[in-house]
């Protein structure tokens, strides 16, 4: 247990920068334990640094995103692939 | 990996105007906001607000709406950190006609609307009370009759965030129901629970899973983390648990 | 959003800058956590520490055999990438030097790699001539383990996220593989007095 961890829709702001749309109703599926979930249901790292959201099952990155003055940094190789439900 | 155009939109940043601002406990206080082209939230969602010194410097920080949907100007509940950057000047510094920049509504995943049903549980750690009281309220706007019981953990009564209109909301409404516990201090003559929630609590206060009631949890990561590890353990769906941590404190 | 919209009476927090720092950091009193993942709970009882990659043998220690091994108190002042700074921190840990001693390689490059799956790269040089350290040891106490601990990597001359908390070896490499941040927008080398914080920089 982490006590600074948060739920992925923490992270819910942040995605609509990079995704334009509500992203934490999103379907991920994990690409190392094949486990499918929710992104506000995984689990979210968000510091001044960077922000992952790892695998709620098995801890495995599926997005990571850091922001600097260059623009926005993302990672999507930890899942196989993101389902959205439609425009918001 | 890919670099991403910024977007503009109803998700973009828009400022707010603080039209009242109200002592919530000792130490929080709410602010209500009305924003201009507001689209309206489901409850449960939250808004990021994002504060800008004059030397161009921004800090940012996600808070909760406490208020229901049907209700036009929104509420949020913000409790003073002491080694907090954004939450002294909201709580001590921030004025009505003060503007403030915002983003919402966020986070469709810990939200409830009232043609869901029930029954609802609802479990609330300090401050996590905020989202939970927008479905509280919406629950109550919308006419629902769905079951829905909260467990409430605060340091004492005086911190019991919305204490008076939980009362006068349960008074009225045989299918609401709130228990209490107070961790750190109790009214005398308290007869209610008066430690952090646990095990035992949860398994005389929290629905049957054969009610497969939807759970809500929202506080700080340890209280959340703790209730939906045990509620699992008490035979619930964890499907049917969603949490908000707030991390190390309330957010 | 609006350009010139700022938060009348907002200051943010007041931050103490010094002659003795880097561009653009301030002071800071505590010692922030920030973390990209859970804080691993290795047992010291199978906890090892490896060089491996571009050597003729690899090798290992135990925790027994890391603590047996001669260490050094180190008093740095440590640069975090976020801005935040810290002077005169203390520290005890083993040399890297000390580890690399008797390994041959053509390797220039190393990867740190953690438990939780974190990696930082760096140049072979820029963790040898006494530049570098396995610290266990902070303020006089155990590593913690939000910070770090049992134990971390330590060089201080570069930005603080090159000090990989929870590190469990350097795999030595002939090409430099970039690794967790700087594959997300974070300089390669990290020198806080030329600023490099992101690519480019």
């Amino acid at each position: 247990m982490d006590e600074r961890r948060l739920d992925g829709n923490a992270v819910g702001g942040l995605l609509v920068e990079v995704f334009a749309f509500e992203a934490t109703t999103a379907e991920g599926a994990c690409d190392r334990c094949g486990a499918v979930a929710h992104v506000g249901e995984q689990m979210a790292y968000v510091t001044e640094i960077g922000t992952v959201v790892r695998c709620a099952s098995c801890d495995n990155a599926l997005i990571r995103i850091a922001q600097n003055p260059r623009g926005y940094f993302l990672d999507l190789r930890g899942i196989s692939y993101l389902r959205f439900e439609g425009a918001p | 990996m890919a670099e991403i155009r910024r977007l503009t939109g109803r998700l973009a940043w828009r400022i707010g105007e603080v039209v009242e601002t109200r002592p919530a406990a000792p130490r929080t206080r709410s602010l209500y906001l009305e924003v201009p082209g507001w689209e309206g939230h489901k409850a449960g969602q939250h808004v990021d607000v994002r504060l800008t010194a004059e030397d161009g410097y921004q800090a940012q920080r996600s808070y909760s709406i406490a208020s229901a949907p049907e209700e036009g100007r929104i509420e949020l509940v913000v409790e003073h950190l002491d080694d907090g950057e954004v939450s002294p000047y909201l709580t001590d510094e921030l004025r009505t006609e003060d503007k403030l920049e915002l983003r919402g509504p966020i986070g469709g995943w810990f939200a409830w609307e009232a043609r869901e049903g029930g029954p609802l549980f609802l479990v609330a750690g300090g401050s996590g009370i905020a989202p939970l009281m927008a479905m509280i309220r919406h629950r109550a706007a919308a006419g629902s009759d769905a079951a829905c019981r909260l467990l409430y953990s605060s340091r004492s009564r005086e911190d019991t965030i919305f204490a008076g209109e939980l009362d006068r909301l349960t008074a009225s409404d045989g299918s609401l129901e709130v228990v209490y516990t107070l961790t750190r201090s109790q009214p005398s003559g308290w007869t209610g629970y008066a430690r952090r929630i646990d095990d035992e609590m949860l398994a005389e206060v929290a629905p049957t899973p054969e009610q497969r009631p939807l759970v809500f949890v929202c506080g700080p990561t340890p209280l959340v983390e703790s209730v939906a590890t045990s509620l699992v353990g008490l035979g619930h769906d964890a499907g049917r648990i969603k949490t908000e941590r707030f991390g190390l404190t309330g957010g | 959003m609006s350009a010139g919209f700022f938060s009348r009476g907002f200051r943010g927090r007041r931050r103490q800058t010094d002659d003795r720092l880097p561009p653009g950091q301030y002071l800071v009193d505590g010692f922030p956590v920030l973390s990209a993942g859970p804080t691993p709970r290795t047992p010291l009882e199978t906890w090892d520490f490896s060089i491996v990659g571009e050597v003729d043998e690899p090798k290992r220690w135990t925790w027994e055999e890391l603590r047996a091994l001669p260490s050094e108190e180190v008093t740095r002042d440590i640069h975090c990438v976020t801005k935040w700074s810290k002077l005169g921190t203390r520290w005890e840990g083993v040399s890297v030097d000390t580890l690399l001693e008797g390994v041959e390689t053509a390797a220039e490059y190393v990867t740190a790699f953690c438990d939780g799956g974190y990696t930082t790269n760096l140049p072979l040089e820029d963790v040898t001539g006494g530049r570098a350290w396995i610290a266990f040891s902070f303020d006089g106490a155990p590593l913690e383990p939000e910070h770090g601990g049992p134990a971390r990597l330590l060089v201080p001359h570069l930005y603080f996220w090159k000090s990989a908390k929870w590190v469990r070896g350097l795999r030595l490499l002939t090409r430099d593989e970039p690794g967790f941040w700087e594959s997300l927008g974070y300089h390669n080398y990290g020198d806080p007095w030329r600023e490099q914080r992101y690519w480019g920089d």
